[in-house]
């Protein structure tokens, strides 16, 4: 008995120390990071844009950029990730060799280096179709960069609904289409957010694919058809060609502060939301 | 107003993939009656409720022969309306399941699929489909919270309600007391007595005293066919087939 004992302890403290690890790295890189960014982060640093490559000034033209290449990265790869969610889950037979495809298909995109993507963004999009570095092209290979992601998680969370949902919906007289959009999405809406929260993540983290689409250009962004840098990209460059640590830091305190918004907005907006609409 | 047949199966057949699920099932249903369908596990009476508000269609692979007739118009027809039909024959199932959102909204929710929008109409249906189905009092204070916080016998009433709001004629009910502990059940089955005046019911049940408290007809399903079907004071205490009186007598099943 006693040996059981001591070695239950014994794995306790092993499992806790494992615990331990993981917080402990997460504050260590984190609590860097602030100390290290936080005197470089001021009104001016937020608000003006870089001066002197980023040697100066501020980062706020990056800050529009990543806002812009998340934005438009989205808005082209929820739609169409959680409709085909919709189709692999709802309307596609079990054994349907399209759905077995599809399925596939986006499992293999999930497992696809970004550089990848972001040499194929570079031939297809900046050269063939002549888009040049723009924010389109950072935009559209983002976008299918996120889609498998955003797919496979709202499939998840639309094959997490109760069968019985749907069962008594319809057995109200509810069409297919108003069941799925009155009681399958807002069940699942939870499930698709964390992949939507997952792939804004992705998005804001990326470098070597947007430095290869939306380019590094320091100004303003005025279209979808400007070059763009992005938070990440500016806290690569000025790292890597030495130009600034401390606004580098700076710019890395910003990244990390904008994920803790995204992340905090999103478990806001959704208990707001759910469980109960009206 | 005595012995109307609201619902009639003519040789019905129900196959899922090779396997035959129903073999010609012919079956009278009372208007104004409690149906009880009992039999063990796999007999078919699940599939034949199904069929009747054509609930069966959802299942790949699924085959139907034969024809279901409510109030003499068949049900298995192309030009037929499933979602009238569907409103007509309200269903409530085994596991309590109310939609997460409000008991207002589950309630008011079949309304507002067949096109009701006006406010106060909404409240007067939700108001009124509480009270029949014996749950006004318990939340008429709080029908803007979730309905998911409701316990299982709520729910089970609060789905009735919802089914009740639609209007329906017919309520099949699938083993609707399966999941209740024995209080809930006896007020469910209160409940179904109510309701029989100005419903038909069609019950599957796994308990047979309480397919002879509830009922007023019982069919017992085995194997896929209708063995017996009777008065439900007669089948208990009479059955003619050696395999009812087995069944009832808890020799099997």
């Amino acid at each position: 008995m006693r040996t059981v004992n001591l070695r239950e302890k014994l794995l306790t403290g092993v499992f806790w120390l494992a615990a331990l690890a993981i917080a402990a790295i997460l504050m260590v890189i984190i609590g860097y990071v602030v100390l290290k960014g936080i005197s470089s982060v001021n009104f001016e640093f937020l608000f003006s844009p870089p001066a002197r490559a980023g040697k100066e000034g501020g980062i706020s033209t990056t800050i529009i950029s990543t806002l812009y290449l998340v934005l438009g990265s989205l808005v082209l790869a929820v739609p169409i990730g959680v409709a085909s969610a919709v189709y692999l889950e709802e309307y596609a037979h079990k054994n349907s060799r399209f759905a077995y495809l599809v399925n596939l298909t986006a499992e293999t995109l999930a497992g696809i280096p970004s550089i990848v993507f972001g040499l194929f963004g570079f031939v297809f999009f900046v050269i063939f179709l002549g888009w040049g570095w723009s924010i389109l092209s950072g935009a559209m290979t983002m976008a299918i960069m996120i889609l498998p992601t955003i797919t496979r998680t709202s499939q998840e969370a639309i094959l997490a609904v109760p069968r019985e949902y749907r069962e008594n919906s319809l057995a109200l007289g509810a069409g297919k289409w108003q069941t799925i959009r009155k009681i399958v999405l807002p069940s699942a809406l939870p499930g698709i957010a964390t992949g939507i929260i997952l792939s804004i993540g992705r998005a804001v983290g990326e470098t070597a694919a947007l430095l290869l689409t939306a380019g590094s250009s320091l100004g303003m962004p005025a279209s979808v058809t400007d070059p763009a840098r992005t938070m990440a990209v500016h806290l690569y460059i000025l790292a890597m060609e030495g130009i600034s640590m401390e606004r580098a830091f700076g710019t890395a305190f910003v990244i990390i502060l904008f994920i803790v918004i995204i992340n905090y907005a999103a478990h806001y907006g959704m208990k707001r939301l759910f469980p109960l609409k009206k | 107003m005595k012995n109307i047949i609201k619902i009639k199966s003519r040789g019905l057949k129900v196959f899922y993939g090779n396997f035959q699920a129903l073999y010609d099932i012919d079956m009278d249903i009372e208007s104004n009656k409690v149906t009880a369908l009992i039999g063990p596990s796999g007999c078919g009476k699940s599939t034949f409720l199904r069929s009747i508000n054509r609930l069966n269609e959802l299942i790949d692979g699924v085959r139907i022969e034969g024809q279901i007739y409510i109030d003499d118009k068949p049900v298995y027809e192309k030009d037929v309306d499933v979602v009238a039909l569907r409103k007509k024959v309200g269903m409530v199932f085994q596991k309590p399941s109310a939609f997460p959102m409000s008991i207002y909204e589950n309630v008011a929710y079949g309304p507002r699929i067949h096109g009701i929008k006006d406010k106060r109409t909404l409240d007067e249906i939700v108001e009124k489909s509480l009270k029949a189905a014996n749950l006004w009092d318990e939340v008429r204070d709080r029908l803007k919270s979730p309905a998911t916080g409701l316990s299982g016998g709520q729910q089970q009433r609060l789905v009735i309600a919802r089914v009740l709001a639609v209007n329906p004629e017919v309520i099949l009910m699938d083993e609707p007391a399966s999941a209740l502990d024995p209080v809930s059940t006896a007020r469910l089955e209160e409940l179904i007595a109510e309701l029989r005046t100005d419903y038909t019911i069609v019950i599957v049940t796994h308990n047979m005293q309480q397919a002879a408290r509830v009922s007023d007809y019982t069919g017992f399903f085995l194997n896929g066919r209708l063995v017996e079907y009777n008065r439900t004071d007669e089948l208990f205490v009479n059955p003619r087939d050696k395999r009812t009186e087995d069944y009832i007598t808890g020799r099997f099943g």
